[in-house]
């Protein structure tokens, strides 16, 4: 992201000004317009009231559930994701394109339909659903199913960011480290780690922005029973919906914020440590 | 993409060896084992076994159920919209995302760098956070709403509101799938046009946008891909009325709080199999331009 625009190539000097006074126009409209006015909104009853609607219990204890649905998707899918690329990129194996598609899959439904899946497994008539109901066990609005959901969501930012950087780094140098004598762990730990750290990251602070801010999966499992099964999006709907303006916006200003620290770190990573991010995040 | 040049064929090994097949090639790194059983369990437990809970539950309508419930007047209505709407705002998306990935790579201003990491905030902000954001601005009595009212536009609650998230949302895939590549645009190509003593517009025209129209493609189909089940960010400013402006994922949801499971997951396989036949649509057209582009 960082390389400046190209020297000897076409650049149509005369009306430069027009398209960049354009592209710069049509940003601010479509894409910064929104995030100012979440700020707007949440602070235009003053500050006084902004920490009030963030204080207030509900506010709370969806922050409290978002955090901890994030706590435990984003390790899961990290260890998967470091799994699958370990396979995948170091091994020659047959089938490996399905594997990849499948891995790719979640990008490609439909929030909505990533929450439906699990109701049509754990819901009151679902395939597990008079199991669960006779044992007291409850998945679909629960954090259970919260987690299920998020973890469908997310499933793939790990591995994507992975899979293509440890394909390019080959493995010479781990089986160096295994011809040398070390055992496969040291080896792992000493080497692999080490080359895809920054990678790893990435792909981490992608997968826990889009798990704290998902929406349409979570809802679908949620039954949005207030401070229990409302994670902060959820929340913000729930106000916006009671035409609780300013208490929504407080909400979704928290978001935006965590949406806009990930985009800086996420800036930060591409210009510093560009060489050791996957190929396609090397601007 | 991940999936290009992947699968290698098993190459033979040594005459030595007497087997002519196996899965995979041997290799003196451990983990192997471990590795794909932590990857397949998962994707079972996680992608696989709930899609095929998706695939199979509207067959206990049967065949007739499954196709009444997808030629409904209401759900046709929905599948219209989502995905009228989702090609209109990707078509939109690919002069809008040209003009922003352009600016980017090819001018220097101040605050470029700024524009360049902004171009990800559709992906970053949470989309129930652009949902109400963008009802708040489109809306009546919102800033560009209250506009648009005193010309008679109805912008938020309307097909037009739903347009303006699905082009917010599919934006940064356009400007992301083109940027490397106009980088890129072979040079000597650019400066042979230029000594051929072609003017500025020809050379844009006939030597560049066939050099990133794959690419300009391939952002355009990921737009679509994602404005179809897009969710958060347009069911507050769609209004939601049956008929009018209610979109395909909101459907899902509703069928689901009738407890009509099997008609759920109709849409929901519906809307999966219109997807992946326009995204082959999409695949095809995008090798036919490369292969015309190379030749």
């Amino acid at each position: 992201m960082s390389s400046s625009p190209g020297s000897s190539s076409i650049r149509m000097p005369g009306i430069a000004p027009l398209l960049v006074f354009a592209s710069i126009a049509a940003m601010v409209l479509l894409v910064v317009g929104p995030l100012a006015i979440v700020f707007t909104e949440a602070f235009s009853k003053g500050l006084s009231r902004f920490f009030l609607e963030i204080r207030e219990p509900d506010a709370v204890a969806a922050i409290r559930l978002t955090l901890l649905v994030a706590a435990i998707s984003v390790p899961l899918n990290a260890v998967f994701g470091i799994a699958a690329a370990w396979t995948v990129a170091k091994f020659e194996f047959r089938g490996k394109s399905l594997l990849l598609t499948i891995i790719d899959l979640p990008f490609s439904i439909s929030p909505v339909v990533s929450g439906l899946v699990w109701v049509l497994l754990f819901g009151a008539q679902g395939w597990f659903g008079e199991w669960l109901i006779d044992h007291d066990v409850k998945i679909i609005f629960a954090t259970t199913g919260l987690v299920l959901a998020t973890v469908l969501v997310t499933l793939p930012f790990v591995a994507r960011e992975l899979i293509p950087l440890m394909q390019d780094q080959g493995s010479d140098e781990e089986s160096a480290a295994i011809t040398l004598g070390a055992d496969g762990f040291t080896t792992f730990w000493k080497i692999t780690i080490p080359n895809i750290k920054w990678a790893l990251l990435y792909g981490v602070l992608l997968c826990n922005a889009r798990a704290m801010g998902e929406f349409g999966a979570v809802s679908v499992v949620s039954g949005h029973i207030r401070g229990m099964t409302t994670t902060l999006p959820l929340h913000v709907e729930v106000l916006y919906n009671d035409y609780d303006f300013v208490g929504a916006f407080a909400a979704a200003s928290l978001l935006a914020s965590l949406g806009l620290v990930t985009l800086v770190v996420k800036t930060a990573l591409e210009w510093r440590h560009a060489g050791e991010l996957s190929a396609t995040r090397r601007h | 993409m991940i999936d290009q040049a992947i699968f290698r064929p098993v190459v033979p090994a040594a005459a030595k060896r007497p087997r002519l097949w196996h899965w995979r090639e041997p290799s003196i790194l451990p983990g192997f084992p471990l590795g794909l059983g932590i990857t397949l369990l998962y994707l079972s437990l996680i992608v696989v076994i709930p899609l095929a809970a998706l695939a199979i539950r509207p067959w206990e309508l049967g065949l007739s159920g499954f196709w009444r419930v997808l030629t409904d007047e209401r759900v046709l209505r929905a599948f219209r919209l989502s995905f009228g709407l989702s090609i209109l705002a990707a078509l939109l998306n690919a002069p809008l995302g040209l003009l922003i990935a352009w600016s980017l790579t090819r001018y220097q201003f101040p605050g470029r760098r700024i524009l360049d990491a902004l171009v990800d905030l559709p992906f970053a902000l949470p989309t129930a956070v652009a949902g109400i954001a963008l009802t708040t601005i489109y809306a009546p009595n919102g800033p560009i709403g209250a506009l648009a009212a005193k010309f008679g536009i109805k912008t938020a609650y309307s097909p037009l509101g739903i347009f303006i998230a699905l082009v917010f949302i599919g934006l940064p895939f356009v400007v992301r799938a083109i940027q490397p590549v106009l980088q890129e645009v072979d040079r000597e190509v650019e400066e042979a046009a230029q000594t051929l003593g072609a003017s500025s517009f020809q050379k844009a025209f006939l030597v560049i946008l066939p050099a990133i129209a794959p690419a300009l493609l391939s952002g355009v189909s990921l737009a679509f891909a994602r404005a179809v089940g897009e969710y958060g960010s347009v069911v507050f400013i769609a209004g939601n009325m049956p008929f009018k402006t209610e979109i395909a994922p909101l459907l899902i949801v509703i069928k689901l709080e009738q407890y009509d499971y099997a008609g759920a997951a109709a849409v929901g396989v519906g809307m999966l199999l219109i997807s992946f036949a326009a995204l082959i649509v999409f695949n095809a057209a995008q090798i036919l331009l490369a292969r015309k582009g190379r030749a």
